[in-house]
């Protein structure tokens, strides 16, 4: 019987020919942790009588997520991971480095066929790297960091098949919320997201990376892309060059198979306060806002800004708007530097925060008053994600909606623009 | 040996439904409090502000689908269990959560729980797999935890399972 990416990559990691269903243990590649969930693991590694990482290539902790420190409560937290990770070898991002889910992909710690925890539940990104990559606890994070190894159960795998091309001013988070929208918040729970077809070729990492980030909010634990040249051709461009990675067999089995015409696409937008309350922009179109995030591990990469620039270029955001932007890395605010994205925006009215998780989880810049209405390219739109406020209303949508609307004021259509 | 016969009164919320791990123990208290007993003060309290003053030891939370849905923290289970939680009863449970709360000790069952009234007696049987309400009488079976997960419990959880064993051992 034909074999899934997923169980291709179980299977050599646990030395087993193993199938959906099959409890395994597996040797893990790599591990990370952030500045949110590193002090649980690091007493967890404590009490194992930790010395130094197992994984074949090491472990990776990165401070994003309150960075750099809002208050002395976390520089002491920063402090105690610094003094560990330079203790134990385990590489060190500093504040300003940038998101854990742009920071550990550009570090090439991370290569296809890989067999990957971290401890935040996007890990998933790395998907689009070709890898089985996955969120867990920081008691599991650190038995892989001390062991090398973890426990898998090997996860049956949904197929979503990618056809025609994107309309303009349509990307990759439309696609990946109107996935989330007919999917739902449960429904790929335990489920390896698979993803194919003829559209991948266009679709490149940054558009990859945006989708594999967010299955976990369909409940899914992997999201890998296939290998191919897309694949190639970015780790040429941070100066690697891995041979192959896996692909799945023709026989394969899936559980499903969702068929996706991205030529049918429209922007959406996720309403409050779940993800999979997904409607067509034009279902909310109009509703006030006063504050537009553009940035996360989501769409904080440089096809983001730029296309947000590209709307915003030569014009300014409603006044009385708040547009907020976190580069996702040093290296994506550099290359939109160098590209004249940032001063475009700038000159629009953007107020731009360091490289790192922003206001996202709501832990330090740009938190949001209460009652106030938010649209985010972010992943998440719990109440109370973007912190310690009341009635906040957050809208999710793409970096071309969040121009769009920062123009406007309102939440608005990306192609009327 | 953990206990195998768990009792409590249960606890139901509205919505019941996705409760994800920002309503269990909100992501603003991540950073501010790490003493587990602490954060037990706030569990919940976005969305029924007087649990953590009503939940007695040995209470059990009763839910729908998708319980634990969101973030990685395992702030959330530890917060239950610190809180005197101990076992949690849902539909379905989000993975993250679901291998956390074993992974620290917490049992957590899948199984019908449209039937539990809130504030019922309830009685959950781990080793014989059923879950009764000790109120009306009514119960309600669940298949048998994967060897996995009984080793961990069995264990106290992940990290004392591997300073046991002095690895994973689940044969
Ligand atoms: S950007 Fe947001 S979702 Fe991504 S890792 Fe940071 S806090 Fe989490």
């Amino acid at each position: 019987m034909g074999k899934t990416i997923t169980e291709k990559v179980l299977s050599k990691h646990s030395e087993t020919d193993c199938h959906a269903g099959d409890i395994v243990v597996a040797s893990v590649d790599f591990c990370m942790a952030q500045d949110g969930t590193s002090k649980l693991m690091i007493e967890e590694l404590a009490a194992l009588g930790f010395a130094t990482p197992k994984p074949l290539r090491g472990a990776a902790i990165v401070l994003d997520h309150s960075s750099p420190s809002p208050s002395a409560e976390v520089s002491r937290i920063h402090s105690v991971i610094k003094d560990f990770s330079a203790k134990h070898a385990i590489e060190l991002h500093d504040v300003g480095e940038g998101v854990c889910h742009q920071v550990v992909p550009e570090s090439g710690r991370v290569l296809p066929g890989d067999l990957v925890v971290g401890a935040d539940s996007h890990t998933c990104t790395y998907g689009a790297l070709n890898a089985c990559s996955t969120g867990m606890g920081s008691a599991d994070v650190a038995a892989a960091v001390h062991t090398g190894k973890l426990w898998f159960r090997v996860p049956e795998a949904l197929k979503v098949d990618i056809s025609g091309g994107f309309k303009d001013r349509v990307s990759a988070k439309d696609l990946i919320l109107r996935l989330v929208g007919d999917v739902r918040a449960d429904g790929a729970t335990y489920k390896s997201l698979e993803f194919s077809g003829e559209t991948l070729p266009s679709i490149n990492m940054d558009g990859r990376m945006t989708i594999s980030n967010m299955v976990v909010e369909m409940g899914a634990k992997f999201g890998p892309f296939p290998f191919d040249a897309v694949t190639s051709s970015w780790y040429a461009s941070i100066g690697l060059n891995p041979a192959a990675g896996v692909t799945a067999d023709d026989d394969a089995s899936y559980v499903r198979t969702i068929d996706v015409d991205a030529s049918d696409l429209v922007p959406k937008v996720a309403r409050p306060d779940r993800v999979d309350n997904v409607c067509d922009v034009s279902e909310c179109a109009g509703t006030e806002i006063d504050q537009v995030f553009l940035g996360t591990c989501t769409n904080g990469r440089l096809s983001d800004l730029a296309a947000a620039a590209d709307i915003l270029k030569g014009r300014r955001v409603k006044k009385g708007l708040r547009l907020i932007v976190a580069p996702a890395s040093r290296s994506v605010l550099m290359r939109s530097i160098e590209a004249g994205i940032v001063s475009q925006l700038l000159a629009a009215g953007a107020v731009f925060v360091s490289p790192g998780c922003g206001p996202c989880v709501g832990t330090h810049a740009g938190v949001p008053s209460d009652g106030e209405r938010v649209l985010s390219t972010a992943n998440r739109n719990f109440s109370g994600r973007m912190g310690n406020n009341n009635d906040v209303e957050i809208y999710l949508a793409s970096p071309e909606t969040a121009a769009a609307s920062a123009l406007e004021g309102r939440i608005t259509d990306p192609r009327e623009v | 040996m953990a206990d195998v016969i768990l009792r409590g009164r249960a606890h139901r919320f509205e919505p019941n439904d996705d409760i994800n791990t920002d309503y269990i123990i909100s992501g603003r208290y991540k950073f501010k409090i790490d003493d587990m007993n602490e954060l037990a003060k706030h569990v919940m309290e976005d969305i029924a502000p007087d649990f953590a003053s009503k939940v007695e030891s040995g209470d059990i939370i009763v839910a729908g689908r998708n319980f634990g849905c969101g973030s990685s923290r395992e702030q959330a289970p530890r917060a239950l269990k610190a809180a005197g939680v101990s076992a949690v009863l849902a539909k379905s449970y989000a993975r993250i959560f679901y291998r956390n709360s074993f992974n620290i000790g917490l049992p957590v069952i899948v199984c019908d729980t449209d039937w539990i009234v809130d504030g019922e007696a309830m009685l959950v049987d781990l080793e014989k797999g059923y879950v009764m309400s000790e109120t009306s009488g009514r119960q309600a079976t669940f298949s048998h935890l994967p060897k996995t997960m009984r080793v961990l419990l069995n264990d106290g959880g992940l990290i004392p399972h591997l300073r046991k064993h002095g690895g994973f051992s689940f044969d």
